[in-house]
């Protein structure tokens, strides 16, 4: 297929993703960083190029709640947003998620306050991470663009129905201009396909009761049927991103394996971080050591079997967490990948870093990989090590 | 727009019996009476609370439209967002059963209206939605155990502000909510209560085929929490009108006209002393109680009829 070479903000390439969706609904307040990706969607359709109607809502509570409305009326419906909006959202993703509404959503991520700080940092998504989202993260604008495409399909799929947030940090990926490959409109259109809604609170012929009081006696059940389609959701992510990278040449999956083939140690990162440790590593692999990198893009649901079957023989691996979890035991990534490799021999260690926007550079991925040398070769190590920050 | 009752009890009964509202309830009938004018084409978002838990419990409904409930706080925005899907799907073709119009009703109540949910009617209404919004009040949350709202009256025995040795139930007025409704400068905004059946399907039809968002405050006597005799909840709502407590009135593109005015309207306490949840106030050396709520809804009906002839002149 061809496409078009362009240059965007991550939060422009975004913008044009959704669009080519051709979303009946967009419902969105203003947020740093999110902010430019809503600015560009009004000017689609101040333009006439997108026909959404948008609801500029006065919070992002109400942001999170028409969208629900507006998705359990059978349209098509997307919001954005980033850091305290996604928090303030909360309770209604909780609800999104339970009553199977297909919303997509772009989290722009930022750090949670307080004290208020308007970079990125993953703790908004990671707050969110047991509601029953899809999350998706992303290396670059291209891989935004590329996942606000594919989301549209994932989130609809019959067997998945579920919302579906494509992730991409702060600034470093939504304001940073990038050169990127996009498909035609109707190219996109064609993939992504027509919505097809199912129970619409507007078919008066079949009335439906949405978001009923469900107590003791169904509750369960129902949350059963929700982990189901989670259950469901890593072999639909695979199908379209397999069907998507035939259509691109741009192959996806769970993550992304760099340099793993014959990797000692490896280590474990989300989002744009992906691309400093890549370089770093390649400087090692020149000096003859074994480093790879497995960029997690599918953190939810969790492959908990892929990683651990990826993980498996390695010498030493390090977890980069741009969160932290308030105390808990490491960071919300570590926490995972740890309880993935339970029963296997391979040792784990976390680096919680990037808090705020700190500055994350290659000296930083040095110093994991020379911490990785030291564990392999029998080393000691903390479970749980800061990376960046004065102490 | 003549509503008239033949008419009115030929139509279906969208909202099912056997729900489980209590016993003499007063806000089920509301609800009925608002689905009998709204038709078959309609939708309805429910905040949480006493009438969206007891029309609906899984597997049961008691809705025979289309009903959504989100959460407490966001029926207004819940329901924006339907209206929104569908002018959005009928432009695009893409409704499910066509139709030219539909009818948009999310309800609260005072709790999920006056308070928790006042910024999310605040922006659907200034956002221009076509969709009515009814606060079912009944002074108090009610479903969570009659605690004390901004819709509490002066006075008024709460679980949270109680009447005690020291404290005699609430210590400040009610908020007027219709008023900060009013200066939306919606199309329409009323008052009206469950006894007046006509003033009720009236103001829902006006309030349906305005041109934008309509607002309707409709005062809910509550056996449970008002503590009264079940048999007379809707005889107490005809009398909070005729003591000027509850003045029926409607304001319609900015023009108040009131719609009862009581010739010769009977004391606050009388209606008062119906209710359990002011009995303390009937003690001695509570006096000044019922002086202030006297004082409050006399100078609540003059701000109100200067409201109507300012709009007539």
């Amino acid at each position: 297929m061809e496409q078009k070479l362009v240059a965007l903000s991550g939060n422009e390439a975004v913008a044009y993703a959704f669009k080519q969706a051709r979303p009946h609904v967009a419902a969105a307040f203003p947020i740093t960083p999110q902010t430019e990706m809503m600015h560009k969607y009004a000017e689609f359709v101040a333009n006439g190029e997108s026909t959404t109607e948008m609801i500029l809502v006065e919070s992002e509570h109400s942001a999170m709640s028409a969208a629900v409305g507006s998705a359990a009326a059978g349209a098509r419906t997307f919001t954005a947003t980033s850091s305290a909006g996604f928090a303030l959202m909360w309770e209604i993703v909780y609800v999104a998620a339970s009553l199977r509404l297909p919303i997509c959503m772009a989290l722009v991520n930022r750090a949670l306050s307080g004290n208020i700080n308007i970079h990125c940092d993953h703790s908004d998504s990671m707050g969110g991470r047991d509601a029953g989202w899809i999350h998706l993260f992303s290396e670059n604008a291209q891989e935004a663009y590329d996942n606000g495409v594919m989301s549209w399909r994932i989130a609809e799929h019959g067997d998945v129905r579920l919302p579906t947030m494509v992730n991409y940090d702060g600034f470093i990926i939504s304001h940073t201009a990038d050169a990127l490959h996009m498909l035609p409109d109707e190219a996109a259109y064609d993939f992504i396909g027509k919505y097809q809604h199912k129970y619409s609170l507007l078919d008066v012929e079949n009335p439906v009761t949405v978001g009923p009081l469900d107590l003791t006696d169904y509750y369960f059940e129902h949350k059963t049927s929700q982990l189901a389609a989670c259950a469901r959701a890593p072999e639909i992510v695979q199908a379209v991103s397999d069907e998507y990278g035939e259509l691109t040449g741009r192959h996806y999956s769970f993550a992304e394996e760099y340099k793993l083939d014959d990797a000692e140690m490896v280590i474990v990162v989300l989002g744009s971080s992906a691309g400093t440790c890549k370089d770093v590593i390649d400087e090692y692999r020149e000096k003859g050591v074994k480093a790879g990198m497995l960029k997690i893009r599918m953190f939810r649901p969790f492959p908990n079997a892929y990683i651990a079957k990826i993980l498996a023989g390695r010498k030493a691996v390090a977890v980069l967490d741009r969160s932290a979890s308030f105390g808990g035991f490491g960071g919300p990534v570590f926490t995972e990948v740890r309880s993935a490799m339970y029963g296997q021999n391979v040792p784990v260690h976390d680096y919680i870093y990037g808090l705020g926007g700190r500055d994350f550079d290659l000296s930083q991925v040095a110093t994991v990989i020379d911490n990785l040398q030291n564990v392999a070769s029998g080393g000691e190590l903390e479970d749980v090590n800061l990376l960046g920050v004065r102490l | 727009m003549a509503v008239n009752l033949k008419k009115l009890t030929q139509n279906e009964d969208l909202l099912a019996g056997g729900h489980r509202a209590c016993a003499g309830c007063t806000g089920s009938n509301i609800l009925r009476q608002i689905m009998l004018t709204a038709g078959p084409d309609t939708v309805v978002g429910g905040a949480t609370g006493c009438m969206e838990v007891v029309t609906t419990i899984f597997p049961y409904t008691a809705w025979k439209t289309s009903f959504i409930h989100s959460a407490f706080e966001n029926s207004a925005a819940t329901v924006s967002g339907v209206e929104a899907a569908f002018r959005s799907l009928k432009k695009h073709g893409d409704l499910p059963v066509e139709r030219e119009k539909m009818n948009f009703i999310a309800f609260g109540g005072d709790g999920g209206t006056y308070d928790i949910g006042l910024q999310s009617l605040s922006g659907a209404m200034e956002r221009g939605h076509n969709m009515l919004y009814v606060c079912y009040d009944n002074e108090a949350y009610m479903n969570t155990g009659i605690q004390r709202s901004s819709a509490t009256p002066l006075g008024a025995h709460t679980s949270t502000a109680p009447a005690g040795s020291v404290k005699q139930g609430k210590e400040q007025h009610r908020k007027d909510l219709t008023k900060i409704m009013v200066a939306h400068n919606i199309p329409y905004v009323a008052q009206t209560t469950p006894f007046h059946w006509k003033d009720l399907a009236t103001k829902v039809e006006k309030a349906l085929s305005c041109d934008g968002p309509a607002f309707l405050n409709i005062l809910m006597p509550c056996t449970v929490g008002w503590h009264f005799d079940t048999a007379i909840g809707i005889e107490l709502s005809k009398e909070a009108v005729e003591c000027n407590f509850w003045p029926l009135f409607e304001v319609e593109n900015g023009i108040y006209k009131i719609n009862q005015k009581p010739k010769d309207p009977s004391p606050v306490a009388d209606w008062m002393q119906k209710q359990g949840r002011f009995k303390h106030l009937f003690k001695p050396g509570n006096e000044h109680i019922l002086e202030a709520s006297q004082k409050w809804v006399d100078e609540e009906w003059q701000k109100l009829l200067k409201l109507e002839a300012s709009g007539a002149e």
